[in-house]
This record gives C-alpha cells, sequence and structure tokens, in this order.
C-alpha cells in the first residue's frame, strides 16, 4: 500500500487556492492538455514545416511571427506540475518506478490501454477545447457554462462505460 | 484592481509565475493521490471517492473565492478568461475524455502527475495524450464543420439557466456537500474498511460540512461588484441624494473655449447622438465602460472629469459610479446636454436674470456660441475616434 496522502477536503481546498490565485494573478486557469498540444505543434513544425502549414490546428503556431509554441504559458505551468509532483513523490516516499494496474491485469495488458486511453484522453481533449483541469476545474471556477457542460461529459462517460470497463479496475466476483 | 496580466505582470514574468503555480498544482494533485491510476478509477466504481472530493472542493473553493472577490470589488470578474462553449463538441470532446479516463486511468493532468513520481502507466498515457493530438490535428480538416458549430461564446452558467449568480453557487455548494455525505455512504459499503473515507472523523468533517453550506448561503448575498455597484446608483433614493459637485454650462463654455488640458468630458448620451455631435475634448461613454480600464486618460486627479448626460439623475448616477471606483475631482453638468447645447449650439439668445453679471455673461455667451460650433467642426474633420484598447486575456487548455 501506498503511503498516505492528504485528506482529500483539505487537499481540494489547497488546490481550490491555487487555482484561485491563479485567475486573480493571471486572469486565466490552470490546464494540462494545451501544454501537449504545444508539444505536438512543435514537433511537427519541426519535422515537417510545409505540412504544419496547411494544417488547422498548427498553422497559427509555425508562422515565423508567431513566438515557439514551446515558449507558452501552459508548458510552462505543466513544466511545473511535473516538478511540483516530482517533489511531493520525494517528500511522501512515492518516487518509484512501477506499473499499476488493477487486480486482474498484466502490464503489458495495462500499458495498452493506457496508451489507448490516453490518445481518447489528448484526442477528446482538443475537441472539447480543454480537459478536466483547463475546461472543467478552471470553467467551473469562473461559472463558464463550458466548464459545467464539459465536466457532466466526461464523468457522465465515465460512470456509462465503468461497467464495461470493470475488468481493468475490479476483481472478479466469487463464481463468475 | 486584479488580475495583474497584463496591466502589472508583463509577458516573460508570467512565465515564470506559470511555472511556480504549476510547481504548487502538481505539488497538491500529487499529495491527493491523484498520481494513482486505481484511486482515480475508484471514483467510478466506489471504492475511492477522492477524486470526488478533491475536484469539488477545488471548484466549490475556486468558485467562492472568485464571487467573494469580485463582490468586493478585488477581482475583475470582467476581466477575467471565461471559456466559451461550443455546446456539441464539448459534449462530444467530453465524452472521448470520460472514455479516455476509465480506460485509461487518467486524465491529462494526473497523469503527467504520475509520470512524474515514476508511473509507467503514466507516462505511457502521457505518450498516448501526444499521439491524440497528433491524430486530432491531422484528421481536424475532416469535422472543422462541426468543430467550430454551435458556438455559444463565453456565456455564463446562470445565465444559461437564467437564475442568478446567487442562486447557482448556492446550488453548487449544496450539491458537493450532498454528494460528500452519499458518496461516503457508499464507499463505506463498497471498500468497508479499506474505504479512504474510514479515518474519516465525524464531528470534524459535519463541522466542516455545515461551515461550506453556510458559506454557500451567503454567496447567494454577493452579486458581483458591477451589478451591486449599477444597482445602488439606479435607487432614485440615490439620485435625489447623493451629493454631487456641478459645473454650470458657462464655466464649461469657457473651459472648452480655453481648450482647458485639465477638463475632459464624459459623455453618457447615446452613441448616435454623440456621434451626431460630440462636444471637443471629449469621450464616449456607457455605464458598462466605466467599469473597463480603457478610460485611463481619467485617472489623473488633475483633470476635472465633467459627466454630460441627457439629464442630471443619469449623470448623477454615474458620478456615483465613478466615485465609488475610485476617480476624483468629478463634477456633472448642471441641466444636462440639453441646456449647454440650446445656449451655445442652437445659439438661443440669453435671458436676462437681473444679476449684476448679466451682462458679462451676454458677452460672454455671444462670444462663445460663434467658437464652440467652430471647435465642434474642427473636430469632427480631425475624426477622432476614441481607440477603446481591448484587453484581453486568453486561457484555457
Amino acid at each position: 500500500m501506498q503511503s498516505r496522502t492528504m485528506n482529500p477536503y483539505l487537499a481540494g481546498f489547497l488546490l481550490g487556492l491555487v487555482l484561485l490565485a491563479t485567475i486573480v494573478i493571471t486572469g486565466r486557469g490552470l490546464g494540462a492538455s494545451g501544454a501537449l498540444k504545444n508539444v505536438v505543434i512543435a514537433s511537427v513544425g519541426a519535422v515537417t514545416p510545409e505540412h504544419a502549414a496547411h494544417s488547422p490546428l498548427y498553422a497559427a503556431y509555425v508562422d515565423p511571427k508567431h513566438d515557439s509554441p514551446l515558449k507558452a504559458w501552459l508548458v510552462f505551468e505543466v513544466a511545473g506540475v511535473v516538478l511540483g509532483a516530482f517533489l511531493s513523490g520525494l517528500l511522501s516516499d512515492r518516487l518509484k518506478l512501477v506499473t499499476e494496474a488493477g487486480p486482474a491485469v498484466g502490464r503489458r495488458r495495462r500499458w495498452i490501454f493506457a496508451v489507448i486511453g490516453g490518445a481518447l484522453s489528448g484526442f477528446g481533449a482538443q475537441f472539447a477545447r480543454g480537459c478536466t483541469s483547463g475546461a472543467a476545474l478552471s470553467g467551473m471556477a469562473v461559472l463558464s457554462t463550458a466548464g459545467f457542460v464539459t465536466m457532466m461529459a466526461i464523468f457522465g462517460t465515465g460512470y456509462a462505460a465503468a461497467w464495461f470497463a470493470r475488468s481493468l479496475w475490479i476483481a472478479k466476483k466469487a463464481g463468475k | 484592481m486584479a488580475p495583474f496580466v497584463p496591466d502589472f505582470i508583463s509577458e516573460p514574468l508570467n512565465l515564470v509565475v506559470a511555472l511556480i503555480l504549476g510547481i504548487a498544482f502538481g505539488f497538491v494533485l500529487e499529495q491527493a493521490g491523484f498520481s494513482s491510476s486505481r484511486r482515480l478509477a475508484g471514483v467510478f466504481y466506489g471504492y475511492d471517492f477522492t477524486v470526488l472530493r478533491v475536484f469539488f472542493t477545488a471548484a466549490v473553493t475556486a468558485m467562492s473565492g472568485v464571487i467573494v472577490l469580485g463582490w468586493m470589488g478585488v477581482l475583475d470578474t470582467e476581466a477575467i478568461f471565461v471559456n466559451p462553449l461550443w455546446l456539441r463538441p464539448a459534449i462530444v470532446g467530453g465524452a472521448i475524455m470520460g472514455l479516455g479516463f476509465i480506460l485509461g486511468g487518467y486524465c491529462p493532468g494526473t497523469s503527467v502527475c504520475a509520470a512524474a513520481i515514476g508511473k509507467i502507466d503514466g507516462m505511457f498515457f502521457v505518450g498516448g495524450g501526444l499521439l491524440g493530438v497528433l491524430l486530432f490535428g491531422e484528421s481536424l480538416p475532416r469535422y472543422l464543420a462541426f468543430f467550430e458549430s454551435t458556438a455559444r461564446g463565453p456565456v455564463k452558467v446562470f445565465d444559461t439557466l437564467g437564475i442568478s449568480q446567487g442562486a447557482f453557487a448556492f446550488f453548487v455548494v449544496a450539491m458537493a456537500v450532498v454528494a460528500f455525505y452519499v458518496t461516503t455512504k457508499i464507499e463505506r459499503k463498497v471498500a468497508r474498511e479499506q474505504a479512504p473515507s474510514h479515518t474519516f472523523s465525524r464531528i470534524r468533517h459535519g463541522a466542516a460540512g455545515v461551515l461550506v453550506v453556510v458559506v454557500g448561503f451567503a454567496l447567494l448575498f454577493m452579486p458581483d461588484y458591477k451589478t451591486r455597484l449599477l444597482r445602488k446608483v439606479s435607487a432614485p433614493v440615490f439620485a435625489a441624494a447623493h451629493p454631487a459637485k456641478t459645473m454650470t454650462i458657462d464655466e464649461l463654455a469657457f473651459r472648452i473655449v480655453d481648450q482647458d488640458p485639465h477638463t475632459r468630458i464624459v459623455d453618457l448620451r447615446s452613441a448616435a447622438d454623440y456621434s451626431a455631435l460630440a462636444l471637443p475634448g471629449s469621450i464616449h461613454a456607457t455605464k458598462q465602460d466605466l467599469f473597463s480600464r480603457s478610460l485611463d486618460e481619467l485617472a489623473s486627479r488633475r483633470i476635472r472629469k465633467v459627466v454630460v448626460g441627457d439629464n442630471e439623475a443619469e449623470e448623477r448616477q454615474t458620478y456615483g459610479i465613478l466615485e465609488e471606483l475610485g476617480y476624483e475631482n468629478l463634477a456633472i453638468l448642471s441641466g444636462g446636454f440639453a441646456a449647454f447645447s440650446q445656449a451655445f449650439v442652437q445659439s438661443a439668445a440669453f435671458v436676462p436674470t437681473g444679476g449684476r453679471y448679466d451682462e458679462d455673461v451676454r458677452r460672454f455667451r455671444e462670444d462663445a456660441q460663434r467658437k464652440i460650433p467652430a471647435l465642434i467642426e474642427a473636430q469632427k474633420s480631425a475624426a477622432q475616434k476614441p481607440v477603446k484598447q481591448e484587453r484581453t486575456i486568453k486561457g484555457g487548455c
């Protein structure tokens, strides 16, 4: 079992304060998937600039007049997330190279599903113009309709699909 | 008034701020246990509701903070980024993310945390996420029309539902507390001694829940600063009783003819009226404009701001708003725009009042009646339109 984590309400309160501070200081919320987007745009732009210039997602960023897609607010913020999480793991003695999976799932199967899940997540976040942090959480904080719609879509679908994915996360009941 | 970007924090410094806030974000997420996919998935199977607790507590905290700071007038809620809604893409994208969550055990932010502390499944998820963005970028042209469809702009949820901000906020807070209570019951049933809530103190958590509901109730009475101020100055009592310095039409005419650099006219009339006839050196502003920071030219206390409108009651309201917003050296024009225009633009004959200075006033007006229309014409040909400085903050994921 892992070392103890913070009381979830206290953690939520602190997370809320971090988000509030972000809004007060910068006028915008926190995010995550946007950084993935910028990394992809920078890579595509570097590998095939010709191709990137003709795609609706990349074109604006690979314009030479535009700053590098890596010099963006969200990229720096997510770099901070990596550092912050690492620091927290270090302090709480949770730094360990390990694969975490449901009780009935092997390592390889877990990796395959992590890639599939990640791909859906990355794809969906672009489609919804934000992820659980950027669209749902930050959106809810500023009372945006988009935030609440995205949040309900994420969790609603999660619950709707949970039964079908149960073998990934919970042990089979006896007799089955 | 917050936010501090872009007025007080420059772009490069903002990136440093991003890094620092990111560190705090990542630290708290990891401390909350969001670096564990099994824990995150637990919210869908009832054995661990940590995600729900952290997520909704954070949303309620930040939302309440924004409402309270907006009410106090510390945070300009008009200037902060509200993510615009594209209804169908938001639902479809959210649903795809939901699938990704249940299959992969993370969302983008939590997978980064997991990868940072060495979770190999987290690293695969991040890799998958990059792949997903690439797939999106490559296939976007095919459904660009759908992606751009059902655009609703930066709408607020309480407007969508047609209720007040306070009522909606209270509803969210109450729902969160009820959800915390119910899910704790479920979690204890499903996971028994393994439930993270097994160790929760009933008294402390109960008390915290009550406190949160009380705060939520208080939000009912905290309209945002702008709504509150507009409501205050619109009350009949305010227009009747609020003391305001007045300026006579003759003094204003004198300052216009004199081209006094220390006088600025704030014209409240309709945009159509203003474009038909604008006084020299005036700026046009609606009541809404007063809250934006495009009125920097009025900031100096050495500049006398003369509020000119269709009537004195309206002038007085605006005077009150500007005063509350911290502007000094204000005045309203006695008699409103109509009185001024009659005397100096339509050149109505001076009606003697029987006072000692009648002859002086008459002579001054005759002189001004020639000069002011000329100044108005000169300004029109120069066609100086007030350039409004747009204040946009980009955000989102």
